[in-house]
Parts: structure tokens; sequence; C-alpha cells
């Protein structure tokens, strides 16, 4: 299976690409449009603040390249920041427009406890995945398995998708926060499969073998 | 009143590293040579550690960090995060560091002598990637405070320890690698007044290291309020695996990951 992983010049790429190169994925990255373009299927990772790594994809011309990719039906797989931006909007330092791929929002996680003690931001941690809307889909195919099954979580901002488009959710504070979400194929993780040990090879050779059907 | 939220604790493999060779010393000094650290972070990992913390031990003194190839290396076969530390000075010593594969750094020298770069690294790379490494050791000036080391507890800040690490997460730190100097390497427990001090004063995560001898060390740094807790004597000397300190973390009542 071939997939295009996005440099948007911010993060560590070594562990996604080698992550998806041990499940034996063709791995090309890429800083360009035409690169985005020829993708069969994509992966947008990031890390950082939800502004910058917009204007690194608009700088470049890849966020309309991303758009244009979804709607032709492509696999996107957004990870972290990279799954915040599927959506409208962010409101991290100032209201701030997404890719809009994924209806919803992305919001701040609170700073105190459902019980109102304070709570650790950034949310820093291993979490098991609590399914919130299971139905047949991509999305859902993806994350076959994975209820139950703990991932690495590390955000101080969490999406809020509308309704029908929240896959799962992990349990901080005592509250549920968004950890998947999808639309077609259109798939956000909020947490790093890559850094999840072998419950994240899993997920990740599962969406593989999806984008290969 | 209610009680506490039940939170799960990081437990991490701290490994020093000292040109190619895993090493371990006794409050910093006195190391011993034990090993490809590679090889001892892919057996972590296949024990189910849940981070690796990498620390060059002589770059800060020598001004450069040596770690890239070794991280390279583990990041090929350890999928969990992995975070690196010691002579880290600049934004493009970080941005070397998270090419050759890391996740986060932990900065101390460079961030004491000049605190601003705590905030130019969360800005290029996000607060998620710095973590601001603190020495603390008990100060004979300052009854019950601790003090704010650097160059591997060898030398004095000046700095209060508990306010510079509240002033490290206002300026952008999004987490604190705290290391109690005292019990570093002994095996005879944290200093829990000063994990109590640190995550009572600040907002973000505190990794607490130093001092563990066992499951049970763990536990009551985790309880005293710790949100991870990292380790180094206690694994490398195969006293205990990892699968050992987890049970015996559950058995004092604190969540780990499974």
């Amino acid at each position: 299976m071939k997939v295009t992983v996005i440099d948007s010049g911010l993060c560590n790429l070594r562990s996604v690409c080698g992550a998806l190169d041990h499940l034996g994925a063709e791995v090309a990255v890429t800083d360009r449009p035409a690169g985005v373009q020829a993708a069969r299927a994509l992966v947008l990772p990031g890390v950082g603040a939800f502004a910058d790594g917009m204007d690194r994809l608009a700088a470049r011309g890849l966020d309309k390249a991303v758009g244009d990719a979804a709607a032709r039906g492509v696999p996107v797989l957004g990870i972290c920041l990279g799954m915040q931006m599927l959506f409208d909007e962010s409101e991290e330092f100032g209201r701030h427009a997404g890719l809009g791929l994924i209806p919803g929002r992305v919001v701040r996680l609170p700073g105190a406890d459902v019980q109102g003690a304070p709570q650790r931001v950034p949310h820093i941690g291993w979490q098991a995945l609590v399914p919130a809307a299971q139905g047949p889909g991509f999305g859902s195919a993806a994350l076959e398995g994975a209820a139950g099954q703990e991932f690495y979580f590390i955000h101080s901002y969490a999406a809020e998708p509308a309704a029908g488009y929240r896959l799962a959710d992990c349990v901080y504070g005592g509250r549920r926060v968004c950890a998947a979400a999808a639309r077609g194929r259109v798939l956000g993780v909020q947490f790093h499969p890559e850094k999840s040990g072998p419950a994240g090879l899993l997920l990740l050779g599962r969406w593989l073998k999806l984008c290969a059907d | 009143m209610q009680t506490a939220l039940p939170k799960k604790v990081r437990l991490i493999a701290r490994l020093d590293v000292k040109g190619q060779n895993l090493v371990k010393g006794i409050q910093y000094e006195g190391l011993r040579k034990l090993g490809d650290p590679n090889a001892f972070a892919r057996r972590y990992y296949e024990q189910g550690i849940d981070e690796i913390l990498y620390l060059d031990t002589v770059a800060s003194l020598y001004g450069r960090n040596n770690l890239s190839d070794i991280v390279q290396r583990t990041v090929e076969e350890v999928y969990i995060p992995v975070c690196v530390g010691g002579g880290l000075r600049s934004v493009a010593d970080v941005r070397r560091a998270l090419a050759a594969g890391a996740d986060k750094v932990a900065v101390n020298t460079a961030a004491l002598k000049r605190p601003e770069l705590i905030t130019e690294i969360a800005t290029a790379f996000g607060s998620q990637c710095m973590v601001l490494s603190v020495q603390a050791k008990r100060s004979r000036t300052w009854p019950g405070k601790w003090e704010a080391y650097y160059d591997n507890g060898r030398a004095h800040s000046g700095y209060d320890a508990v306010e510079w690490a509240k002033r490290g997460a206002a300026l952008g730190a999004g987490e604190i690698l705290l290391t109690s100097v005292d019990a570093e390497g002994l095996q005879r427990g944290m200093d829990l007044d000063l994990v109590r001090a640190v995550t009572a004063a600040v907002e973000v995560p505190v990794i607490c290291a130093g001092g563990a001898g066992s499951g049970a060390d763990l536990a009551a740094a985790a309880l005293a309020g710790a949100d991870a807790v990292a380790c180094a004597s206690v694994l490398h000397y195969g006293k205990e695996t990892v699968a050992q300190l987890k049970q015996d973390l559950r058995d004092n009542g604190v969540e780990v990951r499974t």
C-alpha cells in the first residue's frame, strides 16, 4: 500500500513514517500540492499550535490540495493536531478556520475535572478508547477492536465533532474527550497511534488495509 | 469530601547515556557502564514501559548532544514516546533532536542560563515538546526549600526550584521533569516533600525522578502527586521488571497502563 505523509515542516515525521514502513507500507513524504494530488492515501500528522499548522499548510497550498483529495474519496488520516485541523475551526489563541472536512470545532481542555479539582493541561498519558457512536463506515472499521485498548495522548485542545461524526472518546478528569472522529474516508485521531505500542500499530495496520481495499 | 478521581500514572524508563553506553551513577557521580542503550530501551518497550527518557550525561559539560544516532535506532523499533535531554542549547539543537525521532526534549542548563529559550522552543514546536528539567537539591540556606541545580547536579543556579518550575511552565514548558539530586541513584525512595511542593505549584504534568528503589517508592511519589514516575537503577540492574513495577504500583492503589 502506498501512503503519502504530509510534511508541514513542524514535527517529527520519523515516527509516523517509521511505523507505516514497519507495517509494510510504501511511504512517500511530500510538502507540495502535486504530491498530495498523486496520493492514494494521506496521513496528516502535526504537533504545535493550530493557527501555525494551518498557516504552514496554506503557505504551500496544501490545505486546498488535502480538501480536493478528500472530496475525491482519498482516505485521509489526521493525527493529533492533524486531526484537529480537519475540523471547521479552533479557539486556540483566537478563532481560526480549519480544513472543514469534519463538522465541529476544537476547544481547550478544562483546567478542572468534573469534581472541580484542578486537572493537568496538557493531558499527557495513555487512555482507553470508549466507543462513542459506532456504526458502519470507514472510520468505525478502522477502529474495530480498538475499544478498551490504551493509546498515547498529548494535547491541550480537543475536538467537539457535530452530532454523528464522533467515533470514540477517552475519559479524562471524569469527562469524555473526543479521541476519534470521521466523515466518510476522512478519519481523525487525537492520540498518536505511531506512539501507542502494539495497539497503535494494529490500528494503523487496519487503516492501511482499508485504504488498499 | 469526594475522593479524587483516579488518574493513570506513566512509568518512564530513564536511560543516562555517556558516549555510546548506558551508564548509571549515584547522585550523578561515579558513572558505571551498563551496555548498549538501544538493547535496554527495546527490552523495556517489550516489557510495556510507557515512555523512554534519554539523557546525555556529559553533553552539557562539552556543549553538545550525541544522542541522535541512538535515538534514530531506538525509534525504528520502539513505538512509544521518546524524550531526549542533555546539552540542548538552541532551537536548532531541538530541531536536530526531533529530526532524529525524539518527540520531546528536556532542557535544564540552557534554560537556566537563558529562560527565553523555553518560550522559543514552545513557540517553534509546541509546549508538548518542551519539557523543563529541574534538578532540585535541598537548600542549606533556605530551610524547607530546594535550589535548582544544573550540569548534572554540580552547579547551583540561585533559583528556588519550585519557583523555577512555576516560571518555566508560565514561559511555555508543557511538562516538568523533576529530579531530586539528593535522592538520585540511592534507591532509598523519592523526595516526597519535593514532589508535593512542585506538583501543587504547577498546572502542567510533572514527571518525578530520582531515588526509586522499588515499585512502592514509585507509588509513594504517584500518590504524592506525580503524574509520571521515572526510574533507572531499579530496572537497569535487573532488580525489577516493568511488569513487576506496574503490579506494585497497582497494588499500592496507583492506576497504570496495562
